[in-house]
């Protein structure tokens, strides 16, 4: 092998950083991490199914602002039939206060920060 | 036909994904075995062939010059352009490997008015690679969100500068729409020019499909068909630190994006693709311009085995001397 230091050297370079994930979870020991989140409610039912909420949540949300903001429309009716206020604060927010142990666990377990405290003011918590 | 052929290949794969982890329940193989052969045959693949090509001699010393090459102290020297120091090396191939200089310097012939020849630059083709090339990386790092736990942080530096101008939810990444761009530039590109469809290969459609498949599978999560993002990140996390898990519920689009990635890693070696490694090691722009300075031993050149007038003198000395012929040693 001609120039067998630079070679070699490349390749570890290139191995070491491809495989890094292998090496940082195994660093950080939070290979089996798993969020747990907290649901402060005694509320049986979310405005919409939990398989749906889970994954497209943010549609709703999204959704919601753009019919009270541009629409003026506030009430939003159900699938079951039930109305809400369409409001973040006020109908997400109601049931989940806990955004530390709700919002933040999945988002930053995903690496997600969403722009809803850009505007929104981030409502203050009981600390238990 | 190549075209139709490859895109068949590719939906194949698809359905293959589909069915395997939707109707037929695999998920595990698609899940976990898939890709775990993928990315030990595409670092094993690319280690193989880095070590042969740096087992071929270089037999010549074949810089290309473009540009002036170092020689008299008041003529001056191209320093990038035709480098003649392991530094002017380095900055050479970190234009080229990171910039594309080479195609930057692309040209264009064509006949205008008749027997009128003209040639002019040609950017689009550096364009659309850098569009593709510098999109593709940035896409690769900022999945890391789904590959580690804690997430590196300049991972979600990247995903807000990706996502600046905050358009819809979850926000729009730049290079989703920039890696569409490109990749549908590259594909017209073989598909348009005439020269270009004449020379595509199966394997040159077959990639971009390829790609083109796992871009459209991965934004069609993002923004469109949702998949559980906690659960996907289980599984990755699980792949990642030798702790394999297959959560209940995830979409069948998540399987068929991960095939696909498997697929492209395992052909990656064996493919064109391996440029990503045979950059590195281009005689025509990894070696100095030092020809003058330096002389280059063939790496071929065997020892030949040479008889010198002074071992012939010694030989034939005395029939020399008996004949009156001139010597050199007496």
């Amino acid at each position: 092998m001609y120039d067998a230091g630079k070679i070699i050297t490349g390749i570890i370079i290139f191995l070491v950083l491809m495989t890094s994930p292998f090496w940082l979870n195994i660093a950080s020991g939070k290979g089996s991490y798993k969020p747990e989140i907290k649901i402060a409610t005694e509320e049986k039912q979310c405005v919409a199914d939990t398989d749906y909420m889970k994954a497209a949540h943010m549609d709703l949300i999204y959704e919601w602002r753009d019919q009270v903001v541009r629409n003026e429309k506030r009430i939003y009716t159900s699938s079951n039939g039930k109305t809400y206020n369409m409001s973040l604060t006020k109908t997400c927010m109601n049931c989940h206060s806990n955004k530390s142990e709700f919002c933040d666990r999945c988002h930053s377990y995903v690496g997600v920060t969403p722009y809803c405290w850009d505007c929104h003011v981030e409502p203050k918590e009981v600390v238990q | 036909m190549n075209i139709f052929l490859s895109l068949i290949a590719v939906l194949v794969l698809i359905l293959i994904a589909w069915v395997g982890a939707g109707a037929a329940n695999l998920q595990f193989i698609f899940g976990m075995i898939m890709p775990i052969i993928g990315l030990m045959l595409f670092l094993g693949g690319i280690v193989y062939r880095v070590i042969k090509w740096a087992r071929a001699p270089v037999p010549f010393h074949i810089p290309t010059s473009c540009g002036q090459q170092k020689s008299l102290t008041w003529m001056q020297s191209s320093k990038l352009d035709n480098p003649s120091s392991s530094l002017g090396v380095i900055g050479r191939m970190l234009l080229e490997v990171l910039f594309f200089r080479s195609l930057f310097r692309n040209t264009k012939m064509e006949l205008k008015n008749g027997p009128k020849l003209v040639y002019g630059s040609a950017k689009y083709l550096w364009l659309g690679a850098l569009a593709f090339h510098w999109s593709f990386l940035i896409i690769v790092i900022r999945h890391f969100r789904f590959f580690t736990e804690p997430i590196p942080f300049f991972v979600n530096f990247m995903s807000s500068l990706d996502g600046f101008f905050q358009i819809g939810v979850p926000v729009l990444y730049l290079t989703d729409a920039l890696i569409v761009g490109g990749l549908t530039y590259l594909f017209f590109r073989r598909v348009v020019i005439p020269q270009l469809r004449y020379i595509s290969l199966f394997s040159d459609y077959f990639i971009l499909f390829n790609i083109l498949a796992i871009v459209i599978t991965g934004i069609l999560m993002r923004y469109f068909t949702k998949v559980d993002l906690i659960l996907v990140k289980q599984l990755t996390l699980g792949f990642f630190s030798f702790n394999p898990v297959i959560p209940e519920g995830i979409g069948s689009i998540f399987y068929i994006h991960l095939f696909l990635v498997s697929a492209l890693l395992t052909y990656f070696p064996a493919s064109k693709l391996v440029h990503m490694a045979g950059v590195f090691l281009s005689p025509t722009r990894n070696l100095a311009n030092n020809s003058r300075m330096k002389r280059h031993i063939n790496p071929w050149n065997y020892p030949v085995k040479v008889h010198t007038y002074e071992e012939y003198e010694d030989e034939f000395r005395d029939l020399m001397k008996g004949a009156g012929l001139p010597l050199e040693k007496e």
